[in-house]
């Protein structure tokens, strides 16, 4: 286990300097320039100038790449130069809000994509199984920013019953937060879900008819046993693996939503820095979620130990 | 104990008496900073207009109004404006405005690194403190333009002692003399300022709060104004016009920008101009300009939300040449021209901005001028890329937006001015540089109409720019709120709104 860990965790260090380079490297393809844009309408060639200085738009690739990098590994990602905040501290105050709306479209993700695989699976061809089909493909069919704008118009507009849009933190008014917060988690959730049930039900097709699950039905284990126990245990292998990877693109891939709900999460931040080319934010940003994707996909790796025995030996 | 307990009561039943009330107000995007030296966005000039005074202002017929100052005087030979301040008119953080405010103002705008007001008050050479209340700028050379300049950001005061106190983050907390003061900022979701309760016109502000929230989605905006969580939102759809009209509960106003919408024409920019007729050929261009309907522009592709215009500013502002009318849709005189010009199907690309917007009105020119015999190839383009192709010349034909300057100096001199930084045409000529001093110098009105109806004349002969419409800004409120008195400069002045 140690051993392992120790690999894993060695294997982390060469990623993120590679991704580093593939994030700086592909932020210098995108057409435009910085200074140019973050100028405003006037265009003022002095300001155009100050600003390329500023970024170190004036000196060579590999020197802007060093002084980025030498400011991560101090802990400085920059600053955005749009609004004059650090970006460790855009991060802060975004990365929370960005959490907690991945972590209940996850939650209802998983509240309804896991059952929904495992009764489609084990009621396989029946009304159930084609019912939850269904309802998967319209989750994976409908577009975000439609379910979105739907969901405000019924529930905000015409019932008056939930916010439109907006933030507010849970510290401030936790009732609040959470209607802030359902609608925009549904629209991501309900996506995740479809995902999920499919590659449940996958799963759990395939091990339902291992044969160690029909030994296990034929010791007259219960029927709920052998589906909980004994087959979901075995499928839930891959499926923790794809709930790391949406996890980690929920982070960055909230785009649509948070830009429909008006959330000023992760999303938003680097659709409007990239739109405004801060670079600053954008290598900022994307670093981390980079990161954050690394650590998530090495926890999934070390859930797999806990889920599946055979990986212990 | 009983008796503090009875007075805060007493306080809370007053607040709540008297409307301690907020003014949530929905913005199309999120400001940059808001620091007046710095800033560069004009969604941020709203916010402005309820945090920073500045010397003077705009009414709606764009005459200039006293604000921190009360009166000005030009000298005789129009080399400085003297301005009679405010008394009594104080910073947020309490400090005195006074001239030598004024002069620590527009000095740090002229001399702050990346000041985008330098441009603006470049004739600027220095300011004279006369007494407390009085303040003269001098200027190198006449500059009728510098009135309408001080009722934009270049006007906006800071307070000296926070701007000093922190140079390098300033517009994170920024300290002015507007009728609200800062309270903080959340990027991409809010901006709370609260009431300023020493402000010298406090009798015309009647919220507590207001706040600024950043929706993007014309659709999100307005639907959060529907369901009560906004009370005002500026930049509605045209197309959401009709609905806001039926709805009982809310109210639209209306007026015509500052600024147009313009398809500017790569004339010298880049050896590409002479590679394309549209380009190298004024017939050619005219023959365009004949085959665009400019009304049925404006009805098809802005639904009607808009003021059909052929020149920088729109037809009922005082300074639009009335010898260069709108020209009629005339195709059989395109084609003929197109003939004289030995041209057969000119073929040229449109840049245009991703925003739905731009590329229906794309469409719509492409349509149009299809009908003359014109093949027009729309490439849309991100805005950062297509400042940058504009910038290079890299471009035939280029669909542009100007959100427009008070004085018309501001929509002309940087786009006609040889080598100015937002002339993308490329079309450099010194008798045009001449004009636009000329309009500069100037400070009698019907002189400067004369000059522009010259300019006016020029450029209607060579084309650099085809002007197509004036936008209306187009602001949806509650019908709750009163007192909205909509400015052409788009922005959103407080005082006298009331619930």
């Amino acid at each position: 286990m140690l051993h392992y860990l120790l690999k894993r965790l060695a294997a982390i260090v060469p990623t993120i300097f590679f991704v580093t380079i593939i994030i700086f490297g592909l932020q210098q393809l995108l057409p435009g320039d910085p200074a140019m844009i973050l100028a405003g309408e006037d265009q003022d060639p002095t300001v155009i100038a100050y600003l390329q200085k500023k970024m170190h738009l004036d000196e060579p690739l590999p020197v802007r790449y060093a002084y980025w990098i030498a400011g991560v590994f101090q802990g400085d990602l920059g600053e955005s130069l749009r609004i004059q905040q650090p970006v460790l501290e855009l991060i802060k105050d975004k990365l929370p809000v960005t959490l907690e709306l991945a972590a209940i479209a996850m939650l209802i993700a998983l509240t309804i994509g896991i059952p929904a695989g495992i009764v489609s699976a084990v009621a396989k061809d029946t009304v159930w199984d084609y019912a939850a089909n269904m309802v998967a493909l319209w989750g994976l069919s409908t577009p975000n920013f439609w379910l979105g704008i739907l969901l405000i118009l019924v529930f905000s507009v015409s019932l008056g019953w939930l916010p439109a849009s907006g933030y507010v933190s849970p510290f401030e008014d936790l009732k609040a937060n959470l209607a802030a917060m359902i609608m925009p988690a549904f629209v991501l959730g309900n996506a995740i879900a479809a995902v999920l049930m499919r590659h449940t039900r996958s799963a759990m097709l395939q091990v339902l008819n291992a044969d160690y699950v029909r030994t296990a039905r034929a010791k007259g284990l219960d029927e709920r046993t052998v589906v909980l126990k004994h087959a979901l245990r075995n499928a839930l292998t891959p499926i923790i693996t794809l709930g790391a990877l949406e996890f980690g693109t929920l982070l960055s891939g909230a785009v649509l939503t948070e830009q429909v709900f008006s959330i000023p999460g992760f999303g938003k931040l680097i659709v409007d820095a990239v739109f405004n080319r801060d670079y600053a934010v954008v290598q900022g940003v994307v670093l981390f979620t980079s990161s954050v994707y690394i650590v998530l996909n090495l926890l999934a790796d070390l859930a797999y130990f806990f889920v599946n025995p055979r990986l212990r030996g | 104990m009983n008796k503090s307990f009875l007075s805060g009561l007493i306080l809370a039943v007053t607040a709540s008496l008297t409307g301690a009330q907020t003014l949530r107000i929905g913005l199309a995007e999120d400001p940059d900073i808001l620091d007046p030296t710095l800033a560069r966005s004009f969604v941020g000039r709203i916010v402005f207009a309820s945090l920073c005074d500045k010397l003077v202002d705009i009414d709606e017929k764009l005459n200039i109004v006293p604000q921190l100052a009360t009166s000005y005087q030009w000298s005789a030979d129009n080399k400085s404006l003297t301005l009679k301040l405010r008394s009594g008119v104080t910073f947020h953080d309490g400090e005195k405005f006074n001239a030598a405010a004024v002069k620590f103002n527009i000095e740090r705008h002229k001399n702050l690194a990346g000041s985008n007001r330098r441009g603006e008050l470049a004739p600027v050479t220095s300011v004279d403190v006369i007494d407390d209340l009085t303040a003269k700028i001098n200027l190198s050379a006449p500059f009728s333009p510098l009135l309408s300049v001080l009722a934009d950001r270049a006007g906006m005061m800071v307070s000296p002692k926070a701007a000093q106190a922190n140079p390098a983050n300033f517009g994170t907390k920024p300290v002015c003399s507007g009728p609200f003061r800062f309270v903080e900022r959340v990027a991409q979701d809010r901006i709370v300022l609260e009431r300023y309760p020493n402000y010298w016109n406090k009798a015309e502000i009647h919220f507590d709060k207001v706040t600024f929230q950043p929706i993007v989605d014309a659709t999100v905006r307005l639907a959060n104004l529907r369901s009560g969580q906004l009370d005002l939102i500026e930049r509605v759809a045209p197309s959401d016009v009709d609905s806001i009209k039926a709805d009982k509960k809310l109210s639209i106003s209306r007026i015509t920008e500052l600024g147009y919408q313009g398809i500017t024409i790569n004339t010298g920019k880049s050896d590409l101009a002479q590679k394309n007729p549209l380009g190298r050929d004024p017939r050619v261009r005219e023959a365009f300009e004949l085959s665009l309907d400019r009304a049925g522009i404006v009805k098809v592709a802005m639904d009607g939300e808009a003021v059909a215009g052929n020149q920088w500013v729109p037809p009922d502002n005082a300074f639009y040449a009335k010898n260069v009318p709108i020209p009629k849709r005339d195709i059989p005189r395109a084609k003929a021209l197109l003939k004289e010009a030995g041209v057969t199907n000119p073929t040229f690309t449109l840049m245009t901005s991703t925003t739905s917007d731009a590329q229906r009105v794309a469409q719509v020119v492409q349509a149009m001028a299809k009908e003359a015999g014109f093949d027009v190839k729309i490439q849309t383009t991100e805005f950062a890329t297509s400042l940058n192709l504009a910038d290079k010349g890299q471009f035939d034909a280029y669909l542009l937006a100007w959100s427009g300057r008070a004085d018309p100096d501001g929509n002309l001199f940087s786009f006609y001015g040889c080598k100015q930084p937002l002339n993308y045409s490329g079309e450099c000529r010194p008798q045009w540089d001449d004009l636009l001093n000329r309009s500069r110098s100037t400070l009698n009105t019907a002189d400067r109409i004369k000059v522009f109806a010259t300019l006016a004349a020029e450029s209607d002969r060579e084309r650099p720019i085809i002007y197509l419409y004036h936008r209306n800004w187009l602001y949806a409120s509650t019908k709750k709120l009163s007192g909205m008195r909509p400015i052409p400069d788009g922005l959103v002045r407080v005082q006298g709104l009331k619930m």
